[in-house]
């Protein structure tokens, strides 16, 4: 990506041509306008950041009891309540992060061309093959570094508060005894990146549809999947692709983590049971491989089409 | 030195045949108006010269292939599609930025002191602008450019009188010069005719025009014929005749100027006269092409 960039020694001057060449960084800068034109690539996570910090501080005056209620639970659910508001909190912008991405993506080759700026874009010397890995870099991996740094962020803003209103009652050490929060981080950035992998698939085919389309992107990327879904239920009494769906959207941690098993009635919930990274299983799991090759099919068949397709 | 040439283009959109075997060179140094109706083919003759569209046949643009080399190719050419692409969600500092930052021959502060002179704002987002200062951004992008080959499609399309001056005024002074190549397409014609160096009717999409303006000036005769003369004149062959105010308008090409005096007042056509004159001419089937000009073609 970043070979694109062309230092003036780089390019061959051709005997008229003027030798005024600056240095240029063309995947750098296509990132940075991605940014600069969405803005709700972080103003969505930190939005929901607040959100959750703000619902935090508003129940902190029940954490007194409620602390003394779970400490009186058996080990690992005691864990599981202390640990709760702060997986919440993960869960939540980590979900409003997908979603973001999923509505970038459906916008990112398409809303060029309903503006005709596509236009102005092509005149510049920018390969629409830079384009378009600038665009699927965000949500593989701008919007999982965002995630990671706003959930560090107000992960440790809960912990603070906490700590504050525990102290008077002094029970502020034991959110620091019994929350691994360390653990939690590592968690979270591994649970990022194989979950990124995993959908790299989904970003791709959204892309795919958002340089294609001439209209509605939504309905062209999911209306097909559940119409061949609805046929295959049909012919053949079968679900097998709509387990497929299912388990690109959902399946990253399965695959990334060994999952513990807990007794039937336990009630763990479920970052509780991704207590183990897997990182051979992942690599090993041919649903990661073939998610990246068909991803990849997804953005070769993007870039052919931006190349292609004028504005609407 | 040759900026662009073509054999034998060709590109059809289903049925409809854009580009019917377009020949064309375009030498360096020049301003060249491409001219011709609506659905004529110029924008498809652009796009495929832009890279922005396949094509069939030969296309060299500064010696690559625009279809396979776009980017590369985009680094000595420069193009204004028309007035309203730059993104509208963009500031003007975020433009500037972002143009110094993928575009290496790119001279920013020589497009900060264009836009100087204009009342643009760095801090505005561009859908904040006139679509008169929109244009003046535009082209001040481009002046900044150390590009080889300009093209502008409907540059001045819905601008008011003033800025369509100041933009051809600020191309011909401050950016033209004899290695780099613009080609402009309009329907004002009359405003580029001063500007041009050549000129090129595009129909059914096959050039049926091609000429210099110097040959212009030399080969098309306009004369206002006195009622009297009129039969005389038309014994001469003119290629159009048209009606204003009782009188007859005859356009010659390439007459003997002596056989023309005496029959009323001589002058040099429009542009836009010969375009009518030479549209009128041309079979509805496309292919005839005026033989005028001769040594540029092949």
């Amino acid at each position: 990506m970043n070979t694109e960039s062309n230092l003036a020694e780089a390019v061959d001057a051709r005997p008229s041509a003027p030798l005024t060449l600056s240095a240029t960084w063309p995947f750098y800068w296509s990132v940075r306008r991605e940014l600069w034109e969405n803005r709700s690539i972080y103003m969505a996570p930190l939005i929901a950041a607040g959100v959750v910090l703000f619902g935090f501080g508003m129940t902190a005056f029940r954490l007194p009891k409620l602390r003394l209620n779970a400490l009186a639970l058996e080990a690992t659910r005691r864990r599981a309540a202390i640990e709760m508001p702060y997986d919440a909190a993960a869960m939540m912008i980590m979900f409003t992060a997908f979603i973001v991405g999923i509505f970038y993506c459906l916008d990112a080759l398409y809303g060029e061309r309903r503006d005709r700026s596509v236009l102005f874009w092509k005149s510049l010397p920018v390969s629409d093959r830079t384009t378009v890995l600038s665009k699927v870099f965000v949500p593989l991996v701008i919007l999982p570094t965002l995630t990671f740094a706003i959930t560090i962020v107000t992960q440790l803003s809960m912990l603070l508060l906490s700590t504050a209103v525990l102290l008077p009652s002094g029970l502020a050490g034991t959110t620091w005894n019994l929350l691994p929060w360390p653990r939690l981080s590592m968690i979270l950035l591994y649970g990022l990146v194989t979950s990124a992998l995993w959908e790299a698939p989904i970003f791709g085919w959204l892309l795919l549809v958002s340089s294609w389309a001439k209209r509605a992107t939504f309905l062209w990327a999911v209306l097909p999947w559940l119409a061949i879904s609805a046929i295959e239920k049909l012919a053949f009494d079968t679900t097998f692709l709509i387990r497929m769906l299912v388990g690109r959207l959902t399946g990253g941690f399965d695959a990334g983590f060994i999952v513990v098993n807990y007794p039937e009635g336990a009630h763990v919930p479920v970052v509780c049971r991704l207590t183990q990274f897997d990182p051979l299983k992942f690599l090993s799991s041919p649903g990661l491989w073939i998610g990246l090759l068909v991803a990849a099919a997804f953005l070769i068949g993007a870039i052919r089409l931006r190349r292609c397709r004028g504005p609407l | 030195m040759t900026c662009i040439e073509a054999h034998g283009l060709r590109k059809a959109f289903g049925t409809t045949v854009a580009l019917d075997g377009l020949n064309l060179k375009v030498n360096e140094g020049r301003i060249l108006g491409l001219i011709g109706p609506n659905g004529a083919g110029k924008s498809t003759a652009l796009n495929a010269i832009l890279g922005l569209t396949p094509f069939e046949g030969e296309l060299r643009v500064l010696g690559r292939n625009p279809w396979i080399e776009r980017d590369q190719l985009m680094r000595d050419v420069c193009f204004i599609a028309d007035v309203a692409v730059l993104p509208r969600w963009m500031r003007v500092s975020q433009v500037l930025e972002y143009v110094t930052g993928v575009h290496p021959r790119f001279d920013r502060s020589k497009a900060e002191s264009f836009l100087a002179r204009t009342e643009i704002k760095r801090a505005s987002k561009i859908r904040q602008l006139s679509k008169g200062m929109v244009a003046q951004l535009h082209l001040a992008l481009v002046m900044a450019i150390d590009a080889r080959l300009l093209v502008l499609d409907e540059p001045t399309l819905g601008l008011d009188l003033l800025y369509r001056k100041q933009f051809y005024d600020s191309l011909l002074n401050d950016y033209f010069d004899h290695n780099r190549t613009i080609i402009v397409t309009t329907h004002q014609v009359e405003e580029i005719q001063d500007v041009l160096t050549d000129l090129m009717f595009i129909n059914h999409g096959r050039i049926v025009l091609e000429c210099s303006m110097e040959q212009f000036e030399t080969r098309y005769v306009e004369v206002m014929v006195h009622p009297d003369h009129l039969t005389a004149a038309e014994a001469l062959k003119p290629i159009h005749a048209r009606h204003m105010f009782g009188r007859s308008i005859l356009l010659f090409d390439s007459p003997s100027r002596e056989e023309l005096e005496g029959l009323g007042e001589i002058r040099t056509p429009s542009i836009a006269d010969l375009f009518v004159a030479v549209m009128a001419l041309a079979p509805q089937t496309g292919g005839g092409k005026l033989e005028l000009g001769g040594e540029r073609r092949n």
